[in-house]
Formats: structure tokens, C-alpha cells, sequence
């Protein structure tokens, strides 16, 4: 028997190129937030490294708030609720809301991988960079962290790939990015199977090339040493 | 040259150190025995202050130190007067074997890095490992990191090196080759303290040996005196374990 579907195929060839060009929006909302995340968890890493004073705690529950809710509500919070309590923010635009909260969110899961690295790397080390007459902060940077550095990376790069798919979120912000674009499409030509299904392949295909990146980097570091 | 008076360190309520006093010349090499838990190798760790004591006052060259009022500039001048031997060589794993030796003297000596790599080559000569030196620690036998290890520690030209059991986690066959590094160490009138159970290696080449029990030191004198006449009841019930091997 043969089944009939109404798959159409032309449709779903011709949407790619009207979704790709938004990839931009997507990738540079993950990218940038991405950046901004890492410094923001190696600032977390310090204080919670060196226990700073009052910084410490507030490291703490800043982090323990962003694993514990979800993305979503969020960004909605900055972005639908922080203008009405805060009227500085009501200039704030979508775009610059999600990159804010796609960057807040991923810094508090690189702060907990950047402590797990840390106290991975064996307690010896920093203590022979002391006996050599070094700071522990120099301990810290010529030593234990380009170690750590090396057992982050896969879990950063897990991160990285849920900030790209969390970059889809930033639709519920009216910001018009790949899947936003497909849904726009979809909500004109009643075709949602081919419009998801483009969008779909779409992300799965920036993840399938970042993985490969990453992993020509994890093993350029592991030849090292 | 090294004067140590009533150092004493505490685990929680566990005393490990119950006021130890310990002068040590230069050039001389001093022996540290004792049983294990004796808070042997926890001494040799408070000279350098990788732990903190409790009490007691350090004196290494012209730095001094006293436990009540330490700072932290204190605890840094004093580290660069020591250099350290550790029992798991703790060799920097994300240096080659060159790198570990020119490492401290680039950060902390502030050496120019052409002059560093001269010096931490003419050493790993010195130590038979001159075609390892680009080799990571990872890829070196232990014998041979712990022979790299021994010359990060003279690159430093410190007042005295801290050996805490350098050939505890060796394997048997590779033992040899770390002693014979430090016997170099010992022809060229390097000021050591050598926490160890190569009693053969102590008597051989320690100048004075300490034995160390409950956290004190029971009685110390010349190797001949310790292993020969020791005195103590406990000096001699440690030594024993060892004379019927």
C-alpha cells in the first residue's frame, strides 16, 4: 500500500534560503553571549576561589537563581518586567535583552564547569608552583587554570551548543531570528512541517559543524601533553 | 643557617607537631626518619608553609618568620629562600620537562629567558635527562620526573632543599637513579633535609640523622650514633623493623 503524504518538497528546498538569511541573528546572539558569559563565570570563579567578602554569597545565590529557573522565564522577566520596576531598561531592545539574558544565564553553568576543572586539577600542582616562590594567583594562571582550561572545554562546548538552541527563545522577545522567520513563513503558506523541519536541519547542522570544531581543538590540546 | 624553635601544628584536635626545635648549618644534610604519622613529612611541610602552624618561629638565610604574625609577603620571601622535593614529583604537567625548570626562574626570579633555558639545560644534563627536555611529565618514567623535579629545585639557588620521601612512590628498579641525583646534589654542599625510609641512603650520605616520633624529635646525632647506639627505646624498635630485612 502506498501512503500518500503531502510533503512538499520544493517548498521545503525554497525556505532555506529565506531562513539562512537570519543565521546571523542567531549566531551572533550565541556568540556574544557566549563571550560575555565566560567572563562573567571567570569573575564568579575568582570570587568563589578567593571567597571574596559579600561578593561571595551573592556569587552564590546568582548562581543558584539562573540554574533554577527556567531560560524562558528569564528573559521574559528582563525584558517584559524589569522596565515597569526599573524605567531605565525600557529603552532596551530585544535583541540586547536576549544577549542579556542568554549571557547571564550560561555564565552561572560555566562558573559550576570552571569549578569543577579547578578542583580537578590535582592539589600537588598549585602547591609546587608555591614552593617555587610563586603567588598562588600566579599558581592559578601559569598553572592550574590552563590545566582546568583543558578539562573545560568539552563542558563548555555543551554550553555553547545550548546557548545557540537557547538563542531560539529570543522569538518570544518579538526578535525575528531563524525560527522566528519560520514561524512567519509557516503561519503564511500553512506549510509547518517543511518550515520546522528547514528550521530544524538548520540548527542541527551549525551544531554538527561546531562539534567538529571543537573536536579538532580538543585534540590539538590533548597532542600537547 | 636554618633555625626552627617550638613549631607546632594541630589537624583539628589532632596535635601532629608538639614544639619542634631543629637548627640545621650549611652544607649540612639532615635526615628526617620516624614511623609514619610521626608528623615528619608535615614538618618538612610547615619550612616551606604549605601548611600553616600554629606556633614557632622559621629562620631560612636572613628571612625569619614567626607563626603569630605572619603575613603573607612573609610566607612568599620565605618559599623563595626554600626549594621543594615532593613525594609525587608534582611536576607542572602542562610544562615540558625544560619548561618546569625555566618556570620558576622567568616568574619568580625574573631571570631573561634565554639565560633561564641555558641554566635549566646545563641542569637536566646534570641529572642525565638533557634529551628529555622537551618530553611533558606525562611521557617520563618516574624515576625521571622525579630527576626533573630535583633540578627545578637547584635551579632556584635556594638556601635548602626539602626532600619529603622523593623515592616513596617509586618502583624499586628506579629508586636508585633518584638517590644518585641527590648524592650529586650532596657533592656540591647543597644545604638538604631529607625526610625518607632509604635508611642505607641516610646512613650514607646524611650528616646528621633526626628521629622523629609523636611529633617530636626523640634524639638525632651523627648516622652512626642513630643506627648504630641509638639510644632510645623507640629509635631502636623503629630500627629494628629494618635490620631484620
Amino acid at each position: 500500500m502506498k501512503v500518500k503524504t503531502n510533503f512538499d518538497l520544493n517548498y521545503f528546498i525554497e525556505i532555506v534560503p529565506a531562513l539562512i538569511k537570519y543565521i546571523n541573528i542567531t549566531l551572533s546572539l550565541s556568540v556574544i553571549s557566549m563571550f560575555l558569559g565566560l567572563g562573567l563565570a571567570l569573575m564568579l570563579q575568582v570570587i568563589r576561589m578567593y571567597k571574596i567578602k559579600g561578593l561571595n554569597s551573592l556569587a552564590k545565590i546568582y548562581i543558584s537563581f539562573f540554574r533554577g529557573t527556567p531560560l524562558l522565564v528569564q528573559l521574559f522577566l528582563l525584558y517584559y518586567g524589569l522596565p515597569q520596576v526599573i524605567p531605565t531598561f525600557k529603552t532596551m531592545d530585544a535583541y540586547s535583552a536576549a544577549i542579556l539574558g542568554l549571557s547571564l544565564n550560561s555564565s552561572a553553568y560555566m562558573a559550576e564547569v570552571f569549578r569543577a576543572a579547578v578542583s580537578s586539577i590535582d592539589k600537588g600542582q598549585m602547591e609546587a608552583a608555591l614552593s617555587v616562590g610563586m603567588t598562588h594567583w600566579q599558581g592559578m594562571k601559569r598553572i592550574v587554570m590552563p590545566q582546568a582550561l583543558r578539562v573545560a572545554v568539552p563542558s563548555l562546548g555543551n554550553v555553547f551548543i545550548d546557548l545557540i538552541k537557547g538563542s531560539s527563545l529570543a522569538f518570544t522577545l518579538g526578535l525575528v531570528e531563524i525560527l522566528a522567520q519560520a514561524k512567519i513563513s509557516a503561519a503564511a503558506s500553512y506549510k509547518f512541517f517543511e518550515s520546522y523541519l528547514a528550521v530544524a536541519v538548520i540548527y542541527w547542522i551549525i551544531i554538527v559543524v561546531f562539534n567538529y570544531l571543537q573536536s579538532i581543538l580538543e585534540n590539538k590540546m590533548n597532542t600537547v601533553y | 643557617m636554618i633555625k626552627i624553635e617550638g613549631l607546632s601544628k594541630s589537624f583539628k584536635s589532632l596535635q601532629v607537631l608538639k614544639g619542634i626545635d631543629l637548627k640545621v648549618n650549611k652544607g649540612e644534610i639532615v635526615a628526617i626518619i620516624g614511623p609514619s604519622g610521626s608528623g615528619k613529612s608535615t614538618f618538612l611541610r610547615c619550612i616551606n608553609y604549605l601548611e600553616k602552624l600554629e606556633y614557632g618561629t622559621i629562620q631560612v638565610g636572613e628571612v625569619f618568620i614567626d607563626a603569630a604574625e605572619v603575613n603573607n609577603k612573609e610566607i612568599l620571601k620565605l618559599r623563595q629562600q626554600c626549594a621543594m622535593v615532593f613525594q609525587n614529583y608534582n611536576l607542572f604537567k602542562n610544562k615540558t620537562a625544560l619548561g618546569n625548570i625555566t618556570e620558576g626562574l622567568i616568574v619568580t626570579k625574573k631571570i631573561k629567558k634565554k639565560e633561564a633555558k641555558e641554566k635549566s639545560e646545563e641542569l637536566l644534563k646534570l641529572v642525565g635527562l638533557y634529551e628529555k627536555r622537551d618530553k611533558y611529565p606525562v611521557t617520563l618514567s618516574g624515576g625521571q620526573q622525579q630527576r626533573v623535579s630535583i633540578a627545578r629545585a637547584m635551579a632556584l639557588n635556594p638556601k635548602v632543599i626539602l626532600f619529603d620521601e622523593p623515592t616513596s612512590a617509586l618502583d624499586p628498579e628506579l629508586v636508585q637513579e633518584v638517590l644518585n641525583a641527590i648524592k650529586a646534589l650532596a657533592e656540591r654542599h647543597m644545604t638538604m633535609i631529607i625526610v625518607t625510609h632509604e635508611m642505607t641512603f641516610a646512613r650514607e650520605v646524611a650528616d646528621r640523622v633526626v628521629f622523629m616520633d609523636g611529633g617530636v624529635i626523640v634524639e638525632q646525632g651523627s648516622p652512626e650514633e642513630i643506627f648504630d647506639n641509638p639510644k632510645d627505646e623507640r629509635t631502636r624498635k623503629f630500627l629494628s623493623f629494618f635490620s631484620s630485612i
